[in-house]
Formats: structure tokens, sequence, C-alpha cells
């Protein structure tokens, strides 16, 4: 064996700068399609960032603040409930057979089309938006730490067991940090869908959040350099998000 | 100290042990010798008091055994170590474990005194003695199989304990950092006066590491085979001419069996 090297997985400089050549040719080729439409429709990214710039402050941020409080409370809460209840069924397979068929039905229903029923039930304001996000990140995370839970090898278990771990120390010391990965990677691959399900919520029942605020620009004031402004904040959301998440897994899963 | 009378034990409606009684005394360092299957393994869960015995009573320290009891420690082939976890965070598992229940005699002896100062200079103090102390900061992945073990050695000798049960600890190294880490064990096992069972399916670990040598054949086992194995738990030993008879005879009786 060489001499070991404590392995940092953080994202290196290279990459930092082959996105940033992306980000550079994928405006290029922005601006390119705009001078060849030649249409309202597609105006070119310098307009973009100047009704961006000029309307951030205002109006934009506050819609942007809108949409970060429903997905970012709507994250919080699924983790505060699916983290638990799929610690819980990952380490009782009693449990588990119980309500995996449950899961399994439920599961793979694409809950936006609960868009009309959540909104009808709940009414307007930012609790149907919350509770549809909650919903999906809420299986993603369940499905994602049951399975860690369950995976966790019985020796580790044993062992852990023999240093006198009952069963609050077995979650607090093993179930626990053993599922962290399992909640970083669900989050990883569903605030996508997240955001997705933001926007179509934002359409209805609401005067705040960038799905209002695009539509808004887009259908009804015809403002395209701001509905495209409002489309790159709603990227950047999700791009932050994501930073966000992948940072964080990085450094506390290393191993 | 310990005192298995008359236990029963079916796992999976095979039957390990049947009204099988064993005894081991105060500071007795033991090896329990036995083909895969024999219930080696099983011994050491019911002595740790993972696994409870169907009829009969085991009684450590004058104590009946009903669930773990924090004086022992127990030490497994491998994957017993937090992969999450530094070797540091290792090592101090079991010490953070107790402060997390505090002292209440179920979990931690009721004597208990631990603030993170004494787990932080406690910890050092093991690994150094395992000589892991430049590791400290690595996950287990990250450093050999025998570095693991060490690690592993450390989080059990740190709690102190008075019985100290291992299941084939060594079996997965190779030769020379085995009878490195075997001859280790001893000096610091006899050093702190510990009681060992130390269970292994090699006839040549059993007649080096145990003072006395439990054999179990093919379940289910009722009567304790044993043997007594008196030698002094030096590297040289393993060159003598007793060793070579020892073993010679194991074999034997392992074959005849």
């Amino acid at each position: 064996m060489g001499s070991p090297e404590p392995a940092v997985a953080s994202t290196s400089k290279q990459q930092h700068l082959t996105r940033l050549i992306a980000l550079v040719v994928l405006l290029v080729f922005w601006q390119m399609a705009s001078l060849t439409v030649q249409r309202p429709i597609l105006p070119p990214p310098t307009s973009v960032l100047s009704a961006l710039v000029q309307d951030l402050p205002q109006t934009l941020g506050r819609h942007f603040a809108a949409s970060l409080y429903r997905v970012v409370t709507s994250i919080a809460l699924a983790i505060i409930l699916a983290a638990p209840a799929g610690l819980l069924l990952g380490q009782s397979r009693r449990l588990s057979r119980l309500f995996a068929p449950f899961i399994y039905l439920l599961y793979p229903i694409p809950k936006v089309v609960l868009v009309p029923m959540v909104l009808l039930l709940l009414g307007v304001g930012d609790l149907p938006k919350i509770v549809l996000i909650t919903m999906i990140l809420f299986f993603q995370i369940l499905v994602l730490v049951r399975d860690a839970a369950a995976s966790i090898r019985p020796e580790l278990l044993i062992s852990v067991r023999s240093l006198g771990a009952g069963r609050r120390a077995l979650f607090r010391f093993v179930y626990f940090p053993a599922s962290l990965p399992a909640i970083l990677t669900a989050l990883r691959q569903s605030i996508g869908t997240a955001i997705a399900v933001l926007y179509i919520a934002e359409l209805f029942a609401t005067r705040y959040g960038l799905g209002y605020y695009i539509y808004l620009q887009g259908s009804t004031l015809f403002d395209y350099p701001r509905m495209y402004a409002g489309i790159v904040t709603m990227s950047i959301l999700g791009f932050g998000l994501y930073t966000v998440v992948d940072t964080t897994a990085q450094q506390l899963c290393r191993w | 100290m310990i005192r298995m009378e008359d236990i029963t034990f079916t796992y999976a409606r095979r039957p390990i042990f049947e009204g099988f009684s064993w005894q081991v005394a105060r500071g007795e360092v033991w090896a329990v010798l036995g083909p895969s299957g024999c219930g080696k393994s099983t011994l050491l869960l019911l002595l740790a008091g993972l696994v409870a015995p169907q009829t009969g009573k085991i009684e450590i320290q004058g104590e009946m055994l009903d669930r773990p009891r924090p004086q022992t420690s127990l030490v497994l082939q491998e994957y017993g170590l937090l992969p999450w976890a530094t070797l540091r965070e290792n090592v101090a598992l079991g010490l953070r474990i107790r402060r997390f229940y505090g002292p209440d005699g179920r979990h931690a002896p009721q004597d208990l005194r631990l603030d993170a100062n004494d787990i932080a200079m406690r910890t050092e103090n093991w690994l150094r003695r395992l000589d892991i102390y430049g590791l400290a900061d690595y996950r287990p992945s990250q450093v050999s199989g025998g570095q693991r073990q060490r690690a592993a050695i450390a989080r059990a000798l740190v709690l102190q304990p008075d019985l100290l049960l291992m299941d084939e600890p060594f079996a997965a190294l190779d030769a020379p950092t085995r009878e490195d880490l075997q001859a280790l064990t001893l000096a610091l096992c006899s050093e702190a006066g510990l009681t060992v069972v130390l269970v292994t399916h090699t006839l040549e670990e059993a007649a080096f590491v145990g003072q006395r040598i439990l054999i179990l054949d093919a379940p289910p086992n009722h009567v304790p085979h044993s043997l007594a194995n008196p030698h002094t738990a030096d590297a040289a030993y393993r060159r003598s001419a007793a060793y070579y008879a020892q073993v010679t005879k194991l074999r034997g009786r392992l074959e005849g069996a």
C-alpha cells in the first residue's frame, strides 16, 4: 500500500473553468440565434441582462424571494418528514414490508397532476405549492433513505451495539450518518423536478413567484426581455440549490 | 469470570448448543477453535449478550447476562468500523456512546465521568499504543486491513473492558501483519489483566494465542473439549518445539474429530 492521501473530493479549478467557458459559448449561441431570428420572442442576452439588472432589485427580487421561500421550505419539510420515516422503514423489515406496496403504487404518480386537487383543497397562498413540492421530494428521500438504512452491514450494527449502543444511539451514530448521502442524493436528483413543479404551481392562485412573473411578462405584458429575465432567474435558483446540495454532499460524504 | 450453564441455542431450527456448560476464569486467554458453522461466532454473540440462549443461563462476573454489558468489548473480523468516520472518530465511538447515554449503569458504567477532553485524551492514548496515531484522520477505506484492525482493537480497549471478545480478528491479514498484531494484542491484554475469548479457524493462531483452547465440533455441541496450552506469548514461542508439538496435537484432534 502506498502513502494514503486524505481524499478531498472537491470541484477542481479546471471544472470551474470549463463550466465558465460552456456558459460563454451558450451565450454566444444565444446572441447569434437572436441576430438570425430577428423577432421580439428571442431577444439578445444583452437586453435580457439589462432587464434582469433593472428588475432584480425591484419586483423580480420579490418574486425570486417568494419562490426561494417555497422551495427551501418544501425541501426542509420533506427532509423532516421523509428521513425519519425512511430510517424507520429501513431498520425494520416488517414495517418495510407493510408499507412497500403503498410506496410502490404512490411513488410513480407524477405529483404535478395533483395541482388542481391540491389547489382546490388548500386554496391560495404558499401552502398548496409547498405541499406539492414536499410530496415529490418526500417519496424520493423516503425510498433512498430506506434503502440506505436497510443496506447497513449487520456486522457494523453488531459491533456498534457491542459498544453499548441501544436504539437511540444506533440512530444517532449509525443510521443517521449512513443515510445522509441518501438524503443529499435524493435532493440532487429531485431539485430539477421540484423547480419545474414550482413553476406550474405558481401559474395558479398567486401573485408572487417566478412562475407567475414569467407567465405575466410573456403572455400578458409581452415584455420578452423581462420574461427571459424571469427564466434566467429561475435557472439561477435551480443552479444555486443544486450547487448548495452538491457542495454539502462533498463536505459531509467524503467516504 | 464466565459461567455458561446448561445452555441451549437453536438457530434456524438447527441446534448449535445443547446442554452446553463452560467456564472461564478471570484473566484467562482462551482460543475457540473449530470448523466454520460449528457455532464459535454464536458463542461470542451469546457472551456479548447480543443474542440470548433459549434455555440455560450465562453469568459474567457473577451477574446474569441479559443484555450487552458495558465492560465487555467485541472485535469483529471486518466491517466493524464506521466507513464514514475517521480512525480517531471510530476509536472514540464507544466513549461517545457512553457520553450520549450518561452514567445510567445500563449502557455505560455508573461511575462514568467523561467530558470531551477525556474522550480526546483517551482516544489519542490508544491510537498511539496501537501505533496508528499518524493515521488518525484517515477513514477506514484509506488505510490497510492491519491498520483497520488496530483501530478496532483500540476502540475496544479504550473502553477499559474486563472481557475482550474477538471474532477472527486477524483472519483477513497477511501473515507478518497477523503475527505482529497477535503479539501486540496479547501484550496489551495481559498488561490490563483482561479475560480474552478469541475465535479462530486456524489452529496455528489458536496454538499461539490461547492459554487454553476450546474446540468446537460440528453442532450440536454438548460438552466443551478444552486443552491447556501453557506458553509465553512471545514471538520466540512460535519457533519452539513445544509450539510445533501443540499444533500437531491440535491437528490430530481436529482431524480425528
